[in-house]
């Protein structure tokens, strides 16, 4: 199954309409609830940071018998040093973001706890590409 | 507990929905930081937070988290009700602090996540 979603840059008041989608969807498809929170706890953080970073995004999503495979892809600044951005608690986040709940430097690490593979690569200036996917069957 | 007992021992007022009231919670969080509350992995938690916006309502949604307390006398508005409506997500407004809505629930019988 293939989904695509677009997400609108600096709207926090639509952040999170392709999470609550794709829940809504693995929810038939997914015994497992456990995983399910997993992936979308992960594309919810994900999202976050395209509304609150990015000036555009795109979520391509994928979903095979055994696994899903998420990218979200961004048009934005870039992030100039990926280590620094993947330490918990460094954060450029605005302090608009910080007044919704979030900016505290952890969304990263968090999609990276959430799911089994996790890839990024950003250039300045052009954007950031996040691809993650997670197994569906437990063993 | 019962969401109707969180609400009587916090003397809050269920705002949204009737049909919650006999959803169980066993463990709470308190936190305005949302990005704390997506690292749980605990079932049947309940939110005491003081931001009220419809991201506290989405993070519920995410983290299965099924009862959120309004502390501090913020005010739960119609978008956030229509988005708590769609995911089953109890709304409770209450007059306290964070701190003592958390006291009361404690004291009660509901268990810190950590």
């Amino acid at each position: 199954m293939h989904f695509e979603f677009d997400i609108e840059a600096g709207d926090f008041s639509k952040v999170g309409y392709a999470s609550s989608q794709l829940k809504k969807i693995m929810k038939q498809l997914v015994g497992d609830h456990k995983i399910v929170k997993r992936v979308v706890v992960a594309l919810y953080e994900a999202e976050v940071n395209v509304v609150a970073h990015a000036y555009s995004g795109k979520v391509i999503i994928d979903i095979n018998t055994d696994k899903i495979e998420i990218k979200v892809n961004d048009k934005g600044p870039g992030i100039p040093d990926i280590q620094l951005a993947m330490q918990e608690g460094y954060s450029t986040a605005s302090e608009q973001v910080r007044e919704m709940g979030f900016g505290a430097g952890m969304g990263l690490a968090n999609i990276k706890n959430n799911t089994d593979e996790f890839y990024i690569k950003s250039e300045v200036g052009v954007g950031t590409s996040l691809t993650i996917i997670a197994n569906l069957i437990t063993e | 507990m019962k969401v109707k007992e969180v609400v009587e021992i916090i003397s809050g007022e269920l705002i949204c929905c009737e049909s919650m009231n006999e959803v169980e919670v066993q463990m709470g969080f308190a936190s305005d930081l949302m990005s704390d509350v997506l690292t749980l992995d605990s079932e049947n938690v309940l939110l005491i937070t003081g931001l009220a916006n419809l991201q506290a309502i989405r993070t519920a949604e995410m983290s299965d988290i099924s009862c959120i307390v309004f502390a501090r006398k913020k005010k739960i508005s119609k978008e956030m009700i229509e988005l708590a409506k769609e995911s089953n997500i109890a709304l409770i407004e209450c007059s306290s602090s964070v701190f003592k809505a958390a006291g009361l629930l404690y004291a009660a019988g509901i268990n810190p996540v950590y």
